[in-house]
């Protein structure tokens, strides 16, 4: 039997970055919080020091900080009609696990999407008219706008310190920084970082070609920083361990860098780790959460009753627990109703290894951080005029290597062997004037009939309960996109003066072992429209009013940058909504 | 709704209890959680009897490791760098039972982009497959080889042979997929050979040394702006100097 814990006012479940920010917000409100996490505590002080955090095997190769898949894992194919299989070692993305969730071993790329991503369907309609889009492309408006979020990003920009240099403020376009981003209202909290030889090089050879490269918004600190709750960061001294590792050094903005230690010291807040939730709890009539239930390590199952349930766990586990739960109608690609597993995307990356002269640079990779690098945007969602090349979205690019670790970053030339002494005298010939950007091309996936989330009928979890299957390949569009986005990034290589490229173009099928990002959106989206969409424009669910659901699970597509900044950013957005309209008159927020 | 039985929900908790040093549940509340040494640093690799490859399996892996990784004039071959100690204990560990992964059936094969699927342990994959390689050696390979040797015994140029071989998937191995073994023999083996010196391998940070990779620095401040110049100090290992790594086996 489930032992019921003392009621709350709120249950929240995954305490990563939108668990934090939301239970910051509503402890504020005054409201008594319970946080359940499935993971462990984690801190740089007791997991990831820096005497043996820069651990490559044991936190690259063997994922120690990420979710085992023998806790819970998914089935793949690419399609409808192909039998899924179970994902048995993490491969295209890594999900995390533990207090602060991916913002632990994230990068700290810290973007802000286009205003035109926020309207996508309805702005691309008006430039090139319904037809441009492919028949089965699903994507649509979000309901929000990107002048709606905006003091939103900036409270997630100052929360965590975000170095970075402006490109639009308050409608003036200004040098050195994003002419393409939407107008902020005031410049990033922190200058850039330095940026080391090669991305430097890069900067260079993109503005000989026209473009206006800026450096990427980074959580990884220039300096010194004291946040508006008074939480402070040093500065990032660019180990070149920071994604996939805790940053030893409090220099990544993480929650535990800049929210639990004010959060966690409130009296009317309290997290429990090590607890899975398995179950939103509802009312009979199905229109109310009562709370949740979870799981903790003896087996004991608990009731935490709540009032208001915020689910802020990593995208595919929302999805989950709304299914498992019973909550709004499973998406059926075939009959095109329902919402719950609809419009799900992932990224669509590619890079550009390029190798220069070893007697002319030495561009000591290791020396990184993990949103170093200078990037251009000419390419990204509508900055340019795709008519003449028939597909929609695009992606920044650029040299934004995060590191020179040598089980990952020892790029050889094409042609090399794999294997024997040709190949271990290329690695020492060109470990240090090689350039591997990593995600260079960060490309958009937009949405589409049939690919989507649903429950697998044969593969069960740790606890019986079916693992979510994944159905997704890539489209055409995405292809072309990705073509012509990765020539246009070799392009600059070849401006650098690159000896010998190699142009590793994002082909299909989606390929469940190739990692690309863990950037996994959709399955429960926001919208307009209860038909098409499972959260209203506050990411309150359309069928359980006293639920909200946080996160990328959100987002009706996938622009072409790094989802943090944005799902953070709805998560403040969410927040003041439940403080300033939900609590005082609890109930649906829009009326459909 | 899905229900949990209750024999689901121990075994469930007992995996999660196997999963780290601090793995119980636990309240936060008032103050931040300070748990001492909550997970600890890394186990240095020593010296000692091989913990999982048996004396007829070592000659095998051995040259192996030594084609993968060949040792030249400045830097040492796979064997010599430590690759198979490395191998050893990996296998004998978490790595080699496969411990966190997905392991529940049925096993079913299915496209290369869905992933392995396979029902073996890496350690029961090595096991089956170093057998299997040097019966095929012996057996003459069915073309070129001399009959009756073993993978070790072959001339240098007929073991890279037989790794072309694997590699291209025109070696069969007898009930295993061979270009997937050579796959993770290939990648296991350079793992080894890049890793921190303390799991073994790369010994004396010789591959570091081999490719001007510092280690497990920390800081790079005072060179971020020294473009194009050649970082100055040589590499440290999570367990130490390279002067202080213990010269054994």
């Amino acid at each position: 039997m489930p032992r019921r814990l003392p009621h709350k006012d709120v249950a929240i479940v995954g305490l990563g970055w939108t668990g934090s920010i939301l239970a910051n917000e509503l402890t504020d409100a005054g409201l008594e919080v319970m946080a359940i996490e499935r993971g462990p505590w984690r801190a740089a002080a007791t997991d990831y020091p820096p005497n043996y955090a820069q651990d490559e095997l044991r936190y690259r190769i063997r994922h120690e900080l990420f979710l085992q898949p023998a806790q819970t894992t998914f089935t793949f194919r690419n399609r409808m009609s192909e039998r899924a299989l179970p994902i048995r070692n993490w491969g295209a993305f890594m999900p995390p696990n533990g207090v602060g969730g991916g913002g632990v071993h994230w990068n700290a790329e810290t973007w802000r999407f286009l205003p035109s991503d926020f309207v996508l369907r309805s702005h691309l309609t008006k430039r090139y008219g319904a037809r441009f889009l492919p028949a089965d492309m699903t994507i649509q408006d979000w309901g929000v706008t990107y002048a709606e979020l905006e003091p939103h990003y900036d409270r997630f920009e100052y929360l965590c310190g975000t170095c970075g240099q402006a490109g639009n403020l308050r409608g003036k376009i200004l040098e050195g920084g994003n002419p393409f981003e939407g107008p902020r209202s005031r410049p990033y909290p922190n200058p850039p970082q330095q940026q080391p030889f090669s991305h430097t090089l890069f900067a260079q050879a993109a503005r000989q070609l026209g473009y206006k490269p800026f450096p990427q918004p980074s959580g990884n600190l220039s300096q010194a920083y004291r946040n508006p709750l008074g939480v402070r960061q040093g500065p990032c001294s660019y180990c070149g361990f920071c994604e996939w590792f805790g940053c030893g050094n409090y220099s990544k903005a993480s929650p535990q860098t800049t929210i639990l230690p004010v959060l966690v010291r409130k009296p009317n807040f309290t997290a429990r780790d090590q607890c899975e939730v398995t179950r939103i709890n509802l009312e009979p009539s199905g229109r109310r959460a009562t709370g949740v239930t979870f799981v903790d390590t003896s087996g004991q199952e608990w009731e935490q009753p709540a009032d208001l349930v915020l689910l802020c766990a990593y995208t595919i586990f929302n999805v989950q627990l709304l299914m498992l739960s019973g909550i709004g109608q499973r998406y059926d690609p075939v009959a095109n109703r329902g919402v719950i597993g609809r419009n799900f995307t992932h990224q669509t990356i590619s890079d550009v290894v390029s190798f220069f002269d070893p007697k002319k640079f030495i561009f000591n990779p290791f020396i990184a951080s993990g949103a170093i690098g200078m990037c251009i945007d000419e390419f990204n969602g509508d900055n340019f005029d795709h008519g003449p090349y028939g597909f929609v979205g695009g992606g920044y690019m650029g040299q934004v290597q995060t590191n020179g670790r040598p089980i990952e970053t020892t790029p050889v030339p094409p042609g090399t062997p794999k294997w024997g002494a040709k190949w271990k005298q290329a690695v020492k010939e060109n470990y240090l004037s090689a350039i591997k950007p990593g995600t260079g091309v960060h490309g958009s996936m937009y949405s589409y009939r049939d690919v989507y989330l649903d429950l697998d009928p044969t593969y069960k979890d740790r606890f019986g309960r079916p693992l979510v299957r994944i159905t997704m390949d890539f489209h055409e569009n995405e292809l072309k996109q990705n073509r012509f986005l990765t020539d246009r990034f070799a392009a600059i290589f070849q401006a650098m003066g690159a000896r010998q490229m190699d142009k590793q173009y994002r082909r299909a099928p989606y390929d469940i072992t190739d990692y690309q990002t863990t950037h996994l959106c959709g399955g429960a989206i926001m919208g307009t429209d209860p038909k098409t969409s499972a959260l209203n424009r506050y990411l309150q669910s359309w069928d359980v009013p006293n639920l909200f659901v946080m996160g990328a699970s959100a987002f009706p597509q996938n622009a072409g940058y790094n989802p943090t900044g944005t799902l953070a950013a709805l998560a403040y957005w969410s927040a003041q909504a439940i403080r300033t309209q939900y609590l005082k008159n609890p109930g649906p927020l829009v009326h459909a | 709704m899905s229900r949990i039985r209750r024999r689901d929900l121990l075994t469930g908790a007992a995996l999660a209890l196997a999963g780290g040093a601090a793995a119980r549940a636990g309240v936060l509340k008032g103050e931040l959680p300070w748990r001492s040494d909550a997970v600890s640093p890394p186990p240095r690799v020593e010296p000692g009897p091989w913990q999982f490859f048996t004396p007829e399996e070592l000659p095998t892996i051995e040259a192996l490791a030594d084609r993968i990784i060949p040792p030249d004039a400045e830097t040492p071959g796979g064997k010599d760098a430590g690759c198979v100690v490395f191998l050893d204990r990996q296998l004998a560990g978490a790595y080699g039972s496969a411990e966190g992964l997905y392991e529940r059936p049925p096993f079913i094969q299915g496209v290369e982009q869905q992933g392995p699927q396979s029902s073996k342990t890496p350690a029961q994959t090595y096991r089956a497959a170093l057998q299997a390689l040097d019966q095929y050696c012996r057996e003459g390979g069915g073309s070129g080889l001399p009959r009756g040797k073993r993978f070790a015994e072959l001339a240098l140029e007929e073991q890279d042979e037989v790794l072309h071989g694997l590699e291209g998937g025109t070696v069969h191995l007898s009930g295993l997929d061979a270009k997937q073994f050579f796959d993770a023999l290939r990648k296991d083996i350079q793992d080894g050979f890049f890793a921190d010196p303390i799991y073994g391998g790369n010994r004396d940070m010789c591959a570091w040394k081999m490719i001007g990779f510092p280690g497990a620095r920390y800081d790079y401040r005072d060179w971020v702006n020294r473009h194009n110049e050649r970082y100055p100090l040589s590499p440290v290992s999570i367990g130490g100097r390279a002067d202080w790594t213990p010269r054994h086996r």
